[in-house]
């Protein structure tokens, strides 16, 4: 079970407050962009073994979204961030890196 | 004249290990608007008499009392009887600002839970720590109790005020009775720990 800490109230509960929303940091391709693009936009998401980002919406409590970095082998969360950014904070990926070193998550290291 | 109910008729069970009742009709106002906005701020204590409290938390008065919901969200509790003019004061307050403001009396139930096991009777519904250096009075939590939401707090040492959708009155009231049915305490000496 994951233990989350949503940012925007502080309440740290275990998952069943929270509802996962996917995988973080889409870029939504739309009208204009090119098939491939869009193809990948709805179907192509990371599987990764080991590090993950995703977002995660805290249902039964404050209703506001957020990003969470966890790992999908051992569910340990290595920590949440708002939901207002496009990639997650440097401070985050480093202590990732000292808990995982040699992680990579699409063309992130 | 229609005359206004609560959704159970107040019922209420005495003889478990904690005392679960109906609350009376509680006047309730949702305000959506930014809570850092000093407009905001000085029309809610207005409206309330309480000054707009810090995340997970809640002022209450005498009789009235603001809740924290979300970064933009209170929970304006009042005197049934005068929601409507509570009501036409704060929207009146903020007539120039970015707000919302709505009576939901009717559309919440709530409930009492005492006693000295109250703790444990809440502890068993929600994943939350009811430790008594965990959660204490004027603390505030929206959670999940069973499969519904609710939210919680403290009006004494051993007393929680839930708030739930009306529409889940029944099912609430019968997931606290089952949860303080008698011979189901947790801790012998009565006393919840810390779960970590």
């Amino acid at each position: 079970m994951l233990i989350l800490t949503c940012p925007v109230c502080g309440v740290t509960a275990e998952e069943t407050e929270f509802h996962g929303g996917g995988e973080a940091h889409l870029t939504r391709h739309g009208p204009g962009s090119s098939d491939d693009e869009f193809q990948s936009y709805l179907f192509m998401r990371e599987n990764p073994r080991g590090v993950h980002f995703e977002r995660w919406r805290h249902v039964y409590g404050c209703g506001k979204w957020f990003h969470a970095a966890r790992c999908t082998t051992t569910l340990e969360v290595f920590g949440t961030y708002p939901a207002q950014t496009t990639e997650p904070p440097k401070d985050l990926r480093k202590t990732i890196s000292q808990k995982r070193p040699g992680w990579t998550w699409r063309d992130l290291t | 004249m229609s005359e206004p109910v609560t959704a159970l008729g107040g019922v209420s069970s005495d003889a478990r290990i904690a005392a679960i009742a109906e609350a009376p009709l509680q006047g309730m106002i949702t305000l959506r608007a930014d809570l850092s906005d000093s407009a905001v701020k000085k029309a809610a204590k207005a409206a309330a008499g309480a000054d707009v409290p810090g995340p997970g938390t809640v002022h209450l008065g005498d009789e009235s009392g603001l809740c924290w919901m979300s970064p933009d969200e209170l929970l304006l509790l009042c005197p049934y009887a005068e929601v409507t003019e509570t009501l036409e004061r704060l929207q009146k307050a903020l007539v120039k600002t970015h707000a919302l403001a709505v009576n939901v009396s009717d559309a919440r139930a709530s409930f009492t839970v005492t006693g000295p096991r109250a703790r444990e009777v809440m502890g068993k519904l929600c994943p939350v720590d009811f430790a008594p250096d965990r959660f204490a009075p004027g603390m505030f939590r929206r959670t999940r109790m069973a499969q519904v939401p609710a939210a919680i707090w403290m009006s004494a040492d051993e007393t929680f005020r839930i708030v739930c959708f009306r529409s889940q009155a029944q099912y609430v009231f019968d997931l606290l009775t089952v949860a303080a049915q008698p011979g189901s305490e947790v801790f012998s000496d009565g006393k919840t720990p810390a779960l970590a």
